[in-house]
């Protein structure tokens, strides 16, 4: 279940766009930050969570594992052709390992956007506010 | 950025003098008007470029500069080995060799006019665009690492386009040195089904017609009249080249400070060009530049199909192929010396003026062809590479208009349908798989590609050949 402080948003770049998870934990906010990053494709809400998928990434450093998870999820969408909607992430230390539905590409389904290159190191933040919410955030090339 | 921290040179060189931690200095070739609306952020990028190790001469900014990652968006910037230079993976991009190539087709606009619906139709039918679209061409690992290896060579032997095609593209069609091992497997799985795919976002086919000729000499040795129909494709090396983009900069990025690389922001991320990770890095980007280079030549293939459907009579002959997001080893003269540099064009075109060895004898006299991509309702622009812009910039110029407003705040400005049906009202017909994405990349987003293409001949980095109009884009 997600908590009050869960929601994702998009930031301004001149190019790209940037991704912002906010949450009550580190693994909320990398949630919320794989919405806002569906979101860049397509509306999130339009994506039936019918087919799970696996993803396991390890990196001590918080920022870049949030580059990594965010990495790990545009290749399955390239690979599979899928679109996910639904997000579960565990961080055990260097550790991320999370289980993500989704369903396939359907162009008359989904009014799809752009795809995505990449992740970059630009506006790229892991970390808490003075009130304790967690913010995961940075610039995707698209 | 702010005018006051610029020392003028002329009306269209401002330089950024040495500070801190700079080793050189930076130029940026605009105007005024143009550098007043560039991000600050771009006046950063190019003073931490400036400081990165074996720079030679100045960290540069075309016309059209933009925020981008480490490297401004339109900056080019040479090390050299010998000086322990560095080979940047931000200073590349994702998408490696992302570039345009331009197509004669021997049609008039009236015979296109004729039949511009049924063109538009079969061309988005036969040339796979947008997410989650797939080429008809499968690559077993074997081919893959042939492609890889052979870029548009490989392509015509494989039968997509003929051996004459390989002439007007640089680096005669096959990037030397590429190394299809320091290719990740990951890399190669994300390009297995993208082959002769557009990809989406900026990338486009357009049939556009010339309207206006600025330089009837140059304009006759590339073969281009007023009211001439070409074709221009505008995209890059897919999946693999920003899996590739993606696994090296943060392996840049973890391995600087053992390299004694100190990054004043981690998107700067280099490794020495002497160094194995330097090395592993330049052998898949070159296998980048290839798999962007067969791209192109699969969808030229692609495309004479489609217009020999409508318009047997058509001959689509290459005028031109040129990359964006480049690091080449070139020979420049510095100080009266020539030095072995590499070359970083980061959303910047190769500009070479008449008379450089690598050029194809028929455009020795005329220069490069430099092919400047518009939005889908304004203006594209061939420009020819000067003699000059050896020395400017090494031999680099603009690469086209750069977003003036995000796609969020395009999408708030307005919606695709409407943008549609005002470009077919003045006779451009848009075909796309997706709405969103024709509204994100609205014309009124992008900057005005004529003020940027005029700083850049009266900059010296170019000059201006011709001018082209879209009639027909396809977009993913």
């Amino acid at each position: 279940m997600n908590t009050p402080q869960a929601r994702w948003e998009h930031f301004e770049h001149q190019a790209d766009i940037g991704v912002r998870g906010i949450g009550c934990s580190m693994a909320e906010a990398f949630v919320q930050a794989a919405l806002a990053l569906t979101a860049i494709i397509t509306e999130p809400e339009t994506v039936t969570p019918l087919q799970a998928v696996d993803i396991v990434c390890e990196e001590p450093d918080q920022e870049l594992l949030l580059v990594d998870w965010l990495n790990a999820l545009i290749y399955e969408i390239a690979t599979r052709k899928m679109l996910f909607g639904r997000f579960e992430v565990q961080l055990d230390g260097p550790r991320l390992q999370a289980r993500v539905w989704g369903e396939p590409i359907q162009t008359g389904k989904h009014q799809l956007t752009v795809e995505i290159k990449g992740a970059t190191f630009t506006a790229l933040k892991v970390g808490q506010d003075d009130s304790g919410v967690w913010v995961a955030q940075c610039v995707v090339d698209v | 950025m702010d005018l006051a921290k610029l020392k003028r040179q002329s009306d269209y060189e401002w330089r950024i003098e040495p500070h801190g931690a700079m080793r050189v200095p930076g130029v940026i070739y605009a105007t005024e008007d143009l550098i007043a609306a560039m991000d600050d952020k771009v006046y950063q990028q190019i003073v931490n470029v400036a400081a990165l190790p074996g720079i030679v001469k100045a960290a540069y900014a075309m016309p059209d500069a933009h925020w981008g990652y480490g490297f401004p968006i339109g900056g080019v910037a040479a090390f050299e080995p010998a000086l322990g230079g560095v080979v940047s993976g931000g200073g590349v991009g994702f998408d490696i060799s992302c570039g345009v190539r331009t197509l004669h087709t021997e049609l008039t606009l009236d015979q296109v006019r004729g039949r511009q619906e049924a063109l538009a139709d079969v061309l988005f039918y036969r040339i796979p665009a947008g997410l989650g679209s797939t080429g008809a061409i499968h690559l077993s690992n074997r081919e893959m690492d042939a492609m890889l290896k052979g870029g548009a060579h490989w392509a015509v032997k494989q039968g997509y386009g003929r051996p004459e095609d390989l002439e007007h593209i640089e680096e005669r069609g096959r990037m030397a040195g590429a190394e299809p091992s320091q290719v990740s497997d990951h890399a190669k799985k994300r390009q297995q089904d993208e082959m002769g795919t557009l990809g989406s976002g900026n990338h486009y086919l357009e049939v556009q017609h010339v309207v206006a000729v600025y330089d009837p000499e140059i304009a006759a040795a590339y073969r281009i009249r007023l009211g001439d129909i070409k074709i221009s494709i505008h995209c890059g090396s897919r999946g693999l080249g920003h899996q590739i983009g993606a696994e090296y900069l943060k392996r840049m990025a973890v391995t600087a400070s053992s390299h004694g690389i100190a990054l004043p922001d981690r998107e700067l991320a280099c490794a020495p060009i002497d160094s194995e990770l330097g090395q592993h890095y330049l052998g898949a980007m070159r296998a980048g530049i290839n798999c962007a280079l067969a791209n192109r030549q699969i969808l030229t293939h692609l495309t004479r199909g489609a217009v020999g459907q409508i318009f047997p009579e058509a001959r689509l002959e290459l005028l031109y192929d040129v990359s964006h997001n480049t690091c080449k080893q070139e020979f420049h003269e510095v100080n009266g010396e020539t030095r072995e540099l590499y070359v970083h064009r980061k959303g910047a075109t190769r500009a070479y003026g008449p008379g450089h060895p690598s050029l194809p004898e028929d455009l020795q006299n005329a220069g490069q062809p430099v092919l400047i991509g518009g939005s889908m309702g304004t203006a594209s622009y061939i420009l020819a590479g000067t003699r000059e812009s050896m020395a400017l910039a090494f031999g680099s110029a603009c690469h086209g208009a750069g977003r003036s407003m995000s796609r969020r705040e395009a999408t708030r400005h307005w919606q695709g349908r409407t943008i549609q049906s005002e470009l077919a009202e003045r006779g451009i017909i848009i075909r796309s798989p997706s709405y969103r994405g024709i509204a994100e990349e609205a014309p009124g987003a992008y900057k005005d590609v004529s003020a940027v293409v005029e700083a850049a001949e009266r900059a010296g980095l170019a000059r201006r050949v011709a001018r082209l109009e879209p009639l027909i884009g396809i977009k993913g």
